[in-house]
């Protein structure tokens, strides 16, 4: 288990890419995949899910989960699956993989192929700690993983992406903390996109066990601001018992990249998830968030900050399920969109017939700074208990003539004004999540995708 | 022959017990049950149909039977409703009555039972009803027939006044809007047509009645109000079907035109009984400086799909929906609002407040669209609900969109309960707990109610407290 990372490093070493692999994805599960390192029962998953996704029709602007999105997009037609990089290109990217300062682990994955993985410390391994790739995990600890792998439905419309996630993933982390271990820094993963056209299947699996504490961050990048590529991601968060779980997805894909996203968060009793979905990249990029309170006592925060430019397009949907008496949960999501960048927000809180003493919230924010952009707003309610505190709100609106007219008076230029405003108003959300150091980092984050807007 | 012996009377016939009577059926013309282009022919044939209009019909029958029902996000009831065991044109074969004494005497009798010619001579400025397919009375009072309203049903509106009919007819709701405005199209008969010269100012209100009197009917009717530039009108409809044991279904299609700084305000109080579908296209145009204006009230029929819209095309055009709805057990309102904005300035604003009793889902729809390059524009929305029981279930959905810089939205919504507080309080003081929540509720809907014409606000409040009764202990 300890030299486990340079057993794989070896493998990277070899330095011999295949050229044959440059299949499309919509040519299926490579034949002989299987042969190398995936159990069987694995294999036969991502058969069936190949089947699944097959059958499943593309979906359709007129289907209510799809409304407002353009689903054109979705084209996956030119995408390939991931190749083996070279020496000289996995070196560069493991240089520009800077993220936290501090972490417990790190893992870095590009073009769906692990580059490298800073292992936890021996503390923390002899204390249970799981912090493993994919392929390993399911043999390792074949038991919890089978489990909880993709044990979620996809219930907010992306079922054949899911499906084709699972059968093409080979790429990912796997996360267990075991009861009452508490893991002070936070875990890194990055996915990188790196050849033209080239897709990913990004998967995390984080299980906490009872009264444990994790912090995550994901970073999603482009190794190139404008290549084209696919990313088709999946997550489920398990936070067991009194759990607590801290979650950052920092996604930065390059301007063409088309990108799906499905989570799922599970929050068991007194347990608490946060999550903060960072939007900056991606040509078309659909974020689902399914958060699941089925323990009393739950706690389920959800906040996200998308920064649209040029024709960009943030889709998300996101589903509050109480399904336990006396949980909590609460959304933020905010949207600054200029040029001709669209977003579109569909929400649900859905509180089950016995889920009383339900405290909801949801609170959708979009400021339009341009005539062009365009913002869809589907906040919704679905209450079948009684003795429920729900609220739902959403706006759409500009900049304050006024604190604009303000800051001009002080003698500062109209671009740089708009802007102090427009991160005034994104930070907010960001100051929610109680994690300084992740906050700091999403801060530096906005920032660089500020200074890569023109200013006119 | 009378079902049902009740002698309450209400001014406005819309407490629920009030409507739950029948008469035996003695029509001349039937067009059977099912819908063909036979059907189609017999309805053209009897009402003497000009070329267009039976041509429109066939049109929209075509529309229909090719439009899929709205399954992907309407309630799986509506598959209960069976197109082939409905009958869709019933009349007895008589021209609408313009005296009271002349109306047959059966229908005279329900009308008056529900208090319409009472009503009249109290403060109507005119009265519209119809009993199946067709009016049997119409009337307005002399001194706003003089000043040029013209007040008739849609079938002589289309006859004797074609150039201001057939202008805007279809205009506002085409007849490919949706399954059941195509339905309308093609089997319409009944409603009212009304035009307001420029200027006029209707003092009082007119008024509509709405029955359905006949087993496994389907009312369609199809009205259309023109208010020309500057003028006022407000107009009241009431609807009330004996309780079968079958499904009915009502679906009606109401454009509004408001002209350059017209107002129209369109009041509708629904109290079907627990068996009809009732599924509504309602949508209004306003031009520059015009105002329309919903008020929306649902407590009957055991599903409602109806979401009144206003099309905002001139300048400082201003669109509001007040909407009210009560459901109680087996019963689904699916109500809310459509605002599309269409012009710089435009204003518009929605409030909802909807009350799930017992067993009862209430659901708030709404749309609203700011496209680009709009300046000034406003919307408002405030969705309010109130849950009484613990299975009482509300939803809401509301889908807004909005593009470019110059326009605000806000959409608000909450979900509460009676508070225990509150009845507490009240308990303390002597009321009952039924006492206290009724109150409660009335509170809840007070601010809204109190916007209302005061005859409608009092029969409405006494309507919650009927409804009240007994859903809670």
């Amino acid at each position: 288990m300890i030299n486990d990372t340079a057993v794989l490093d070896g493998v990277m070493e070899t330095d011999s890419p295949q050229e044959t692999s440059a299949r499309t994805i919509l040519s299926g599960i490579p034949e002989g995949r299987s042969a190398d390192h995936l159990p069987v029962w694995f294999h036969e998953r991502q058969q069936i899910a190949w089947s699944r996704f097959a059958s499943l029709p593309m979906p359709a602007r007129k289907d209510q989960p799809w409304r407002f999105s353009n689903v054109a997009a979705l084209d996956l037609t030119p995408f390939r699956l991931g190749e083996v990089l070279r020496h000289a290109q996995r070196s560069e990217i493991l240089e520009r993989s800077v993220g936290l300062r501090g972490v417990a682990g790190r893992i870095i994955f590009a073009d769906d192929h692990l580059l490298r993985r800073d292992p936890l410390s021996e503390k923390l391994r002899q204390l249970g700690v799981v912090f493993q790739p994919l392929e390993r995990a399911m043999i390792e600890h074949e038991e919890l993983f089978r489990k909880h792998f993709m044990s979620q439905p996809t219930r907010l419309g992306s079922e054949k992406f899911a499906a084709l996630h699972e059968a093409l993933v080979t790429s990912g982390t796997f996360i267990y903390v075991p009861r009452g271990v508490e893991v002070e820094l936070p875990i890194e993963i990055f996915h990188w996109l790196h050849k033209d056209d080239a897709s990913v299947f990004p998967h995390m699996l984080l299980v906490a066990d009872e009264l444990s504490k994790v912090t995550v961050i994901e970073h999603f990048r482009s190794t190139h601001p404008r290549r084209r590529g696919f990313a088709c991601g999946v997550n489920d968060l398990v936070a067991g018992r009194g759990a607590k779980i801290r979650y950052v997805c920092a996604q930065s894909w390059s301007d063409n990249v088309v990108a799906v996203q499905v989570n799922t968060t599970t929050a068991d009793r007194d347990a608490s998830a946060m999550s903060l979905n960072v939007n900056l990249g991606g040509g078309y990029s659909r974020f689902e968030s399914f958060s699941r309170l089925t323990g009393e006592g739950a706690r389920s925060d959800l906040l996200a900050v998308s920064v649209g430019e040029g024709s960009q397009e943030f889709d998300a949907r996101t589903l509050q399920s109480h399904e336990s008496p006396h949980t909590t949960s609460d959304l933020l999501y905010k949207n600054s969109l200029s040029d001709r960048a669209r977003a579109t927000f569909g929400g649900l809180i859905r509180v089950e017939p016995h889920a009383h003493f339900t405290d909801a919230y949801q609170t959708v924010r979009n400021l339009l700074l341009s005539d062009d952009a365009e913002a869809n707003s589907m906040p919704g309610l679905e209450i079948m208990a009684d003795n429920v505190k729900c609220s739902h709100g959403a706006t759409s609106g500009q900049l304050d003539p006024d604190e604009m007219f303000y800051l001009l008076a002080r003698g500062i230029s109209a671009p740089v004004a708009q802007q102090l405003l427009v991160k005034g108003f994104l930070n907010e959300v960001v100051l929610r999540f109680d994690n300084p150091a992740l906050a700091a980092k999403v801060h530096e984050l906005i920032n660089a995708k500020f200074a890569r807007i023109p200013r006119s | 022959m009378v079902t049902d012996a009740t002698t309450e009377t209400s001014p406005l016939g819309i407490e629920r017990n009030v409507g739950n009577f029948a008469y035996p059926e003695t029509h001349v013309h039937d067009a059977g049950t099912g819908l063909t282009e036979m059907t189609v022919h017999y309805i053209s044939n009897i009402k003497n149909d000009p070329d267009w209009v039976r041509e429109f019909r066939l049109n929209a029958l075509r529309t229909f039977l090719s439009k899929p029902m709205p399954t992907h996000w309407a309630s799986k009831d509506l598959e209960a409703i069976v197109f082939d065991n409905i009958r869709y044109y019933l009349s007895s074969g008589t021209q609408a009555k313009r005296s009271w004494e002349d109306v047959p005497e059966d229908v005279k009798r329900t009308f008056e039972r529900l208090g319409i010619p009472e009503q009249e001579r109290k403060f109507l400025a005119g009265v519209e009803a119809q009993f199946d397919s067709e009016a049997v009375y119409s009337n307005i009072k002399k001194a706003v027939g003089e000043q040029g309203v013209i007040f008739v049903g849609s079938a002589e509106g289309l006859k004797d006044y074609p150039e201001i009919f057939r202008k805007w007819f279809g205009k506002v709701i085409p007849t490919g809007d949706n399954k059941f405005s195509a339905l309308n199209s093609a089997v319409f008969s009944g409603g009212s047509f009304i035009y307001v010269p420029p200027g006029v100012k209707v003092k009082h209100p007119l008024q509509a009645y709405f029955r359905i009197n006949a087993e496994n009917f389907g009312q369609f009717e199809r009205t259309l109000i023109i208010c020309d530039e500057g003028s006022e009108l407000t107009y009241m409809e009431g609807c009330t079907a004996p309780k079968f044991n079958t499904a009915t279904l009502h679906s009606a299609v109401v454009e509004l035109v408001a002209l350059k700084g017209a107002k129209i305000q369109y009041i509708t109080v629904q109290n079907w009984s627990a068996n009809v579908f009732n599924l509504v296209t309602k949508r209004g145009l306003a031009h520059e400086d015009a105002e329309v204006k919903w008020i929306d009230c649902n407590i009957g029929s055991r599903l409602t799909m109806k979401y009144p819209g206003v099309v905002m095309k001139g300048r400082r055009a201003r669109g509001e929906v007040l909407s009210i709805a009560l459901a109680s057990d087996g019963q689904h309102q699916d109500t809310g609002a459509k605002m599309v904005h269409a012009a710089d300035e435009t204003t518009s604003n929605i409030i909802s407040k909807s009350i799930s009793i017992g067993k009862g889902r209430a659901t708030y729809r709404g749309l609203v669209h700011i496209p680009k390059h709009l300046k000034n524009c406003k919307n408002n929305t405030e969705c309010d609900a109130l849950l009484i029981n613990a299975n009482s279930r509300t939803d809401t959905y509301p889908a807004i969109t909005v593009r470019g810089t110059g326009n605000a939205v806000q959409h608000e919504a909450s979900v509460s309960q009676v508070s225990a507080e509150q009845i507490f309080y009240m308990q303390q003081r002597g009321l009952t707990e039924a006492q206290a929540v009724s109150l409660s509720v009335n509170g809840f809907v007070n601010d809204l109610v109190r916007q209302f014409p005061m005859e409608y606000s009092v029969e409405l409040k006494r309507l919650i407290e009927l409804e009240m009764e007994g859903s809670v202990g």
